[in-house]
């Protein structure tokens, strides 16, 4: 049986009293013909990878391929002491910068939905699941959930830049960390939903505007503010605050919005800051570094 | 879709579609190809063109036509290890050019006096589409064992290919046929779900209606 919305998804789980990430797997497993454990096994493969890209990210400055970009996850997790954010959201912030920074440096990460989000889910994760004393098979478990949400956000809506702007890739992933960061803190599958809705909300609308076309200006800052968004949505949804919106809604919206925005917005580099007079300058920069190579 | 498609795939970045797509497409190119080669001319266009220094679409192509995956981390190093293995590479960059898809590239492969040209485009998530072979419009994804056939468009080839295939007891997932004009030259493109076994090639090419059969194993 295929469930397509957070609703049927979320009074699966609450009806059998348990987590979103068990009716998940047992969905995928009847889909794929992969066993419970293989799917575990599977998903604990790609948040090994995860960590080595945050472990890798967060210890020293890692410059990008165009050199536009480098050593903002260090950055701030050098300076997370004195930060005015708070332990937990400074953390998972350089965290989500320090994988962001792998990605442009070519490193090896695990698309969270996208490469240009790949930062938020682990940057998440990792940091609730070591401030709550989780164990590898809990944070691996609310992989899995971020994962359905995903999956139903792109059925639903969209999780691609190019079809929907930033609000698909950063919003979906900020939106899927929510919903696992109530999972990890002993939250219920309907509370996870609307940290998810809450999350998806606050970035309704953004853009997808790359300077240079370049996976890195603004998204490597944009992966930052998309982890501590999760986990502000997660800490309202456990406190009892509800999205007035239910969360298919939302990601409906959603959806629709990014087919509403011009194609100038969507990845192309021709609008927002990639259109904004030193994006230009840049741009023709690392041209002119192209053809001079050759 | 299933749940790794949302949570993966493990690739090197930055983007699937201009790094993972790059080297899938460099990849196909080689297995296409099917034999060593000593160099490679490699035209970029649109976004590839324009982004692609800096999304390491041009290493990443190289790093594929070394057989690298798109989740090697040796990828960044392609430039380096293919000057190693004495392929000379020569890129190409056409900056606008509507004819075809934004992310495509043609990559040429030589040895001797052989040649094949091979034109892809990355449809983004690290999916590609091979779209042309030596000038033959083609349409394939590469996700399954194919068997590429250039043959002469006349009654009895179709069925003799298929009839070969279900000998071996090999599965079609998916067929297409096209052709330049009636009695012309014609392309055939077949997916499998089985791997084809290698005596393929010489035994197709023994009918004297097909002039060459091409295999891009998965």
């Amino acid at each position: 049986m295929s469930l397509f919305t957070m609703k049927q998804i979320i009074e699966a789980a609450e009806e059998k009293g348990v987590k979103i990430s068990t009716v998940a797997m047992e969905m995928e497993s009847k889909e794929s013909g992969l066993s419970i454990d293989e799917i575990k096994k599977r998903m604990t493969n790609n948040y090994d990878i995860m960590k080595n890209a945050v472990s890798h990210g967060i210890n020293q400055v890692i410059p990008s391929v165009s050199g536009l970009t480098g050593g903002e996850g260090f950055r701030l997790w050098q300076g997370k002491d004195k930060g005015l954010s708070g332990d937990t959201i400074l953390k998972a912030s350089s965290r989500a910068m320090a994988v962001s920074n792998v990605n442009a440096s070519m490193g090896r990460v695990v698309a969270a939905p996208t490469a240009g989000s790949c930062g938020i889910i682990p940057g998440v994760l990792i940091t609730i699941g070591e401030r709550l004393g989780k164990s590898e098979d809990e944070i691996v478990d609310a992989l899995i959930t971020t994962a359905v949400v995903g999956k139903v956000i792109a059925q639903n809506a969209t999780v691609a830049g190019s079809e929907g702007g930033c609000q698909a890739e950063c919003g979906a992933a900020s939106a899927m960390a929510a919903a696992a960061a109530v999972e990890l803190s002993g939250g219920t599958p309907s509370q996870a939903g609307h940290a998810a809705a809450i999350a998806l909300k606050g970035v309704m609308g953004l853009i997808c505007d790359p300077v240079a076309g370049l996976v890195e200006v603004p998204c490597i800052k944009r992966n930052s503010f998309g982890a501590a968004q999760a986990i502000l949505a997660a800490d309202m949804a456990m406190s009892g605050i509800e999205s007035v919106i239910p969360v298919d809604e939302v990601i409906k919206a959603m959806g629709d919005v990014g087919h509403a925005m011009p194609e100038e917005l969507k990845e192309t580099a021709m609008g927002g800051i990639a259109a904004s007079e030193t994006a230009k300058k840049l741009e023709k920069k690392l041209l002119k570094n192209r053809d001079e190579h050759n | 879709m299933n749940l790794f498609d949302i949570i993966g795939p493990v690739m090197i970045g930055p983007s699937s579609s201009h790094t993972a797509g790059a080297a899938r497409l460099g990849k196909l190119a080689r297995n296409i190809f099917g034999e060593e080669f000593n160099k490679a001319d490699i035209t970029l266009y649109n976004s590839f063109s324009k982004t692609g220094k800096g999304h390491g679409t041009d290493k990443a192509i190289v790093a594929g036509i070394l057989g690298m995956e798109p989740d090697d981390e040796n990828i960044k190093n392609a430039f380096e290890l293919v000057k190693k293995s004495g392929i000379e590479v020569n890129f190409n960059y056409q900056d606008s050019n509507r004819e075809v898809h934004p992310n495509t590239a043609m990559i040429k492969l030589y040895e001797k006096e052989k040649s094949m040209s091979i034109t892809g485009c990355s449809l983004g998530g690290g999916r590609v589409m091979i779209q042309d072979i030596d000038g033959f419009k083609t349409e394939f994804t590469g996700e399954f064992n194919t068997i590429i056939s250039i043959q002469r468009d006349k009654p009895g080839i179709v069925a003799y290919v298929a009839s070969y295939l279900a000998q071996k007891n090999i599965n079609i997932a998916q067929m297409k046929l096209s052709r330049k004009s009636k009695g012309d030259t014609a392309l055939m493109i077949i997916e499998t779900d089985e791997i084809p076994p290698e005596s393929l090639k010489t035994d197709l090419e023994n009918n004297e209606g097909i002039y060459k059969i091409v295999l891009s194993i998965i």
